[in-house]
């Protein structure tokens, strides 16, 4: 089916997400839509699935036109979509998720679930999906309740598969699976719409390459255009992703971690004796799949974890046992993973975010009383410094970009003297544009001669950024490797191996292809 | 996948929740009538884990930071409702109604007067008596609604700081109470000179709200248990403990067994604040006071910027160093401090006496007012108002025109409907969601279109 869209234009008021928008999806192609967030990406998806009308410009299938009043007209169509937050219910099973809306009934509407458990066992097995019709789909991991979305469109016969940012939410193992399907589905003459703004990603897997910025597409690419010409092309301006560091000069050691371990009330310790330690100016970057206990590090170290055992000192101070309000104040900066929930309180101004663990110290407070002008100097300050994107200081911070929340959460725990900062997945849900500039302010804190803690599951940004690396598995410390390690090493550790045993197991398999 | 899966897209989860709140919030509005107590399942499906913590702060934020115009439109659709159930429960309506086929413009006028007439009266009542023959008169009913309204101020307030800091307090009532025993007793049990009784009086009623709220402040912090049941069921013990107080001799009149208590000593009590003749006392002023302090403390202090944290986002509150326990514990004590002054004013100036109705039904309706307020310390300040206004001018409303003082409480629920339902009042007056072309986007696109459809 080959999908093509003429001049798409969408207004929302006085602001034009889609502008004069062609796009041609030919059958068998992995079509990648590649933009930063906001680019209006979402919006064009969301016309081409029902879900918005445009405002103007029409929709061809198969060089017919045709009109989308909602989603079952879309679907009707051939075109299916998998969104990034998954449309599931948790406690049903896979087979009930796939069925739902689209339910055959037995007699006297007796729900006639073989059908369709045959029909996902037809889908699973020839794709090679690994579902079972007969899990509850809130046990399933996230890759594979993605897969169950998948199933959902191609169970109702989608030749055009739309997947919006799919690999957000992914860990790499499960995104390098979820290209390999794209590919098979591919193959099978089937089309796929893949939006993302990883470039990686992008290259490896689509067809042709379709550039949006500010509503309008810029232009197209190969596969085979460099990461940095597509970035510069998405951005609109050239952009730098070699960021070029000098070699760090660590100092002494004055942050050390000892036996660390943090016991769970059910099951396995969710962290078991990690050590290390970090030498002023440098950057030991913390790699590891999600959820295998970095989150518990930082944590563990910020004061905000219970039933901490072990040592965490800092320039030979105790931290463990510590207000958290005592650890920021002893000089310990920290950007949570999830800026959202942890990071900002959204309905705060940016100025007052600004200021969030430290309103009642000098010079933002006398005695209980803040001082609104200091607070706004401050940001002022602070907006022009890192190049914050708001409308005013008085903003609320919930509504600005990611990347210009995460410039407010950055500013906010650089902006005094640090002995020691930590950065947990500093980039994440940032666009292009912003990552350069957040990479080089962490790097010059730590130029300054700070220990710099980063914790990142995107392998890119750890090889990026790391002087050293450690790699966290199910709450262990499988090793501290050089910065210089090689990827298949790396993926090793993070699947549970030691340093050792990757890396031997690495050299033979080099001395074998010899 | 069905349509309404997709539709369901980019505001996340927001229906249900709001639709949760709702049926809280109708809880809410039940016990703003005084008579049944909200019931706790709605309560108890939200308590738990940190994440539906985080989607309930959300949705209360969403309700309280809903624009002031909703707030006002919301008065009138209860306002312009009301009205209509007076005209229809109205004789004279009744009786043009059934030759209304041959002469409608018989009902249509009687209706009309019929609802005119009573809120007329109401008006009257509850401002500026027209028809009186002095000026002292003609200001009674203004300087009446500000009488009711301290304590409905004062509690409100207590609501609102509470609402700010992310917690439902629904024990008001027991605050009020319990801090009007307190104010009670020390008023005349205990004889101290001019200024300083009155002092210590004061001190006593919000020494008494503080505990009674800190109670449950303590548990929130210390167990998590959920501040919507132990408020809920402190309220029940103070209203119990008060009766029970009230039938022992420590607080009954000499040689009466009446449970009423004492009258308070002359220097216990709150001047008239214009002089006999006027039911208004030096409590309204006290309010006045409460609210600019009120104000200082969540805009222009520290306190109140970690309350304010706590409030709206705990996880990152903890994550900046503030604690969110100690937070619960502070904010429990101010509201229950505010609620005391509000039993303070009723014993120690409007009614005199300790007696078991002493805080009438001003503790549920102080929920209603801190809602309506947006929280805010000025917006709580006008709502208080608004139901005194309501309650001052009932009564007249009654006596001129014989429509029940039920209307009042009808409205009054009414307008709590309305402000739970903010589309609801946005789609009827066309006024656009705040900041969401996203949400206009898709709702024009579902606007009925040629049936062509595909193809």
């Amino acid at each position: 089916m080959k999908l093509e869209l003429k001049g798409i234009t969408k207004r929302f008021g006085a602001l034009v997400a889609n502008d004069h928008i062609d796009l041609v999806v030919e059958p068998g192609q992995v079509h990648s839509l590649l933009g930063e967030n906001g680019a209006g990406k979402s919006t064009l998806m969301n016309v081409l699935y029902g879900l918005y009308e445009p405002t103007e410009g029409e929709i061809l299938v198969d060089d017919r036109p045709v009109t989308f009043n909602g989603p079952s007209d879309a679907m009707a169509a051939g075109i299916g979509m998998v969104h990034q937050h998954f449309m599931l219910v948790p406690v049903f099973t896979v087979a009930e998720n796939v069925a739902l809306g689209n339910e055959t009934t037995k007699l006297a509407g007796m729900l006639n679930l073989e059908q369709t458990k045959r029909r996902i066992r037809e889908i699973s097995d020839q794709y090679g999906f690994d579902v079972d019709p007969d899990a509850v789909v809130e046990d399933l991991p996230v890759g594979v309740q993605q897969r169950v979305e998948i199933i959902k469109a191609l169970i109702r016969d989608a030749e055009v598969l739309i997947l919006d940012e799919p690999t957000a939410v992914l860990t790499p193992r499960e995104t390098d699976e979820l290209l390999g399907i794209m590919r098979q589905l591919t193959e099978d003459g089937k089309s796929v719409v893949f939006i993302s703004h990883k470039l990686r990603e992008v290259k490896a897997v689509s067809d042709v390459i379709t550039v949006i910025r500010r509503g309008k597409v810029v232009g197209s690419a190969d596969p085979s255009a460099s990461t940095t010409e597509l970035a510069s092309l998405m951005v609109g301006r050239s952009v730098s992703l070699n960021l070029n560091k000098a070699p760090a000069t660590p100092g002494e050691e004055t942050f050390v971690v000892e036996n660390l371990t943090i016991a769970s009330a059910t099951g396995p310790a969710l962290l078991d004796g990690v050590s290390f330690g970090i030498r002023r100016g440098e950057i030991l970057a913390v790699a590891g799949v999600q959820g295998n206990g970095q989150t518990e590090l930082t944590e563990a170290i910020m004061g905000l974890q219970d039933h901490v055992t072990g040592s965490i000192r800092l320039d030979g101070e105790e931290l463990v046992g510590r207000r958290t309000r005592d650890i920021i104040n002893s000089g310990v900066g920290f950007v949570p993973e999830d800026r959202n929930v942890d990071g900002l309180v959204g309905t705060f101004s940016v100025a007052e975010n600004l200021v969030l663990n430290r309103y009642d110290q000098a010079p933002f407070a006398r005695g209980v009383s803040l001082r609104p002008a200091v607070i706004e100097a401050n940001a002022a300050e602070k907006i022009t410094e890192f190049d914050i994107r708001t409308q005013s200081a008085a903003t609320a911070a919930g509504t600005l970009s990611g990347g210009n929340q995460q410039k407010v959460v950055m500013a906010r725990e650089l902006s005094r003297p640090l002995q020691l900062f930590i950065a947990s997945q500093p980039t994440r849900g940032v666009d292009v544009g912003s990552i350069e500039f957040l990479h080089r302010r962490i790097i010059s804190e730590r130029d300054v001669g700070t220990p710099v803690m980063i914790v990142s599951t995107e392998l890119d940004e750890v090889l990026e950024l790391a002087d050293r690396i450690a790699v966290l598995y199910g709450g262990r410390l499988m090793g501290i490797v050089p910065a210089d390690t090689s990827r298949d090493v790396l993926g090793q550790m993070m699947a549970g191996m030691s340093a050792d045993e990757a890396t031997a197991q690495h050299t033979d398999s080099k001395g074998g292809a010899k | 996948m069905s349509p309404e899966d997709s539709t369901m897209q980019d505001p996340p989860g927001e229906r249900s929740i709001a639709a949760a709140e709702a049926t809280r919030l109708e809880a809410a509005a039940e016990t703003a009538d005084g008579t049944v107590a909200p019931p706790a399942v709605p309560a108890a499906h939200q308590s738990g884990d940190l994440g539906d913590d985080r989607s309930r702060q959300s949705a209360l934020r969403q309700m309280l930071s809903s624009n002031a115009m909703v707030s006002v439109l919301s008065v009138l659709l209860a306002l312009i409702v009301g009205g209509i159930l007076i005209a229809a429960t109205d004789e004279e309506v009744g009786e043009t109604a059934s030759y209304f086929f041959s002469r409608p413009g018989d009902m249509l006028s009687a209706a009309w007067s019929a609802a005119a007439g009573a809120y007329a009266a109401l008006f009257q009542g509850a401002f500026f008596n027209f028809g009186a023959d002095s000026v002292q008169r003609f200001f009674y009913p203004l300087t009446q609604t500000l009488t009711v309204a301290t304590p409905l101020i004062l509690a409100g307030l207590g609501v609102a700081v509470a609402f700010r800091t992310g917690l439902f307090n629904i024990g008001a009532q027991g605050q009020i109470i319990i801090g009007a025993a307190m104010a009670a007793w020390v008023g005349f049990a205990v004889h101290l000179p001019v200024g300083l009784h009155l002092l210590l009086v004061i001190i006593a009623g919000m020494l008494g709200g503080a505990i009674w709220a800190g109670i449950a402040g303590i548990l929130k912090a210390r167990t998590g248990a959920h501040e919507v049941i132990v408020t809920i069921m402190l309220n029940y013990v103070a209203i119990n403990l008060v009766l029970f107080l009230l039938s022992t001799p420590a607080f009954q009149r000499p040689g009466s067994s009446n449970p009423i208590s004492p009258q308070l000593d002359a220097n216990a009590m709150f001047p008239p604040l214009l002089g006999s003749g006027f039911r208004l006392h030096w409590g309204f002023v006290l309010a006045v006071l409460a609210t600019v302090f009120i104000w200082w403390l969540m805009n222009r202090s520290t306190i109140g910027f970690e309350l304010k944290a706590v409030g709206a986002n705990p996880s990152a509150a903890r994550n900046a160093g503030i604690s969110t326990t100690k937070g619960y514990v502070v904010v429990m004590l101010i509201a229950g401090a505010l609620s005391g002054l509000a039993g303070v004013a009723q014993v120690a100036g409007t009614e005199k006496v300790l007696t078991s109705g002493v805080a009438a039904s001003f503790g549920f309706d102080a929920i209603t007012v801190a809602l309506l307020g947006r929280s805010s310390p000025w917006g709580t300040f006008a709502a208080g108002l608004l139901f005194g206004a309501f309650r001052a001018g009932g009564v007249t409303m009654q006596t001129n025109t014989g429509t029940s003082i039920d209307i009042v409480l009808v409205v009054q629920s009414l307008i709590v409907l309305f402000i739970a339902a903010p589309p609801l009042v946005r789609s009827l007056f066309r006024i656009p969601p705040p900041g969401a072309f996203k949400t206009t986007g898709k709702r024009s696109s579902k606007n009925p279109k040629t049936a062509g459809g595909a193809a």
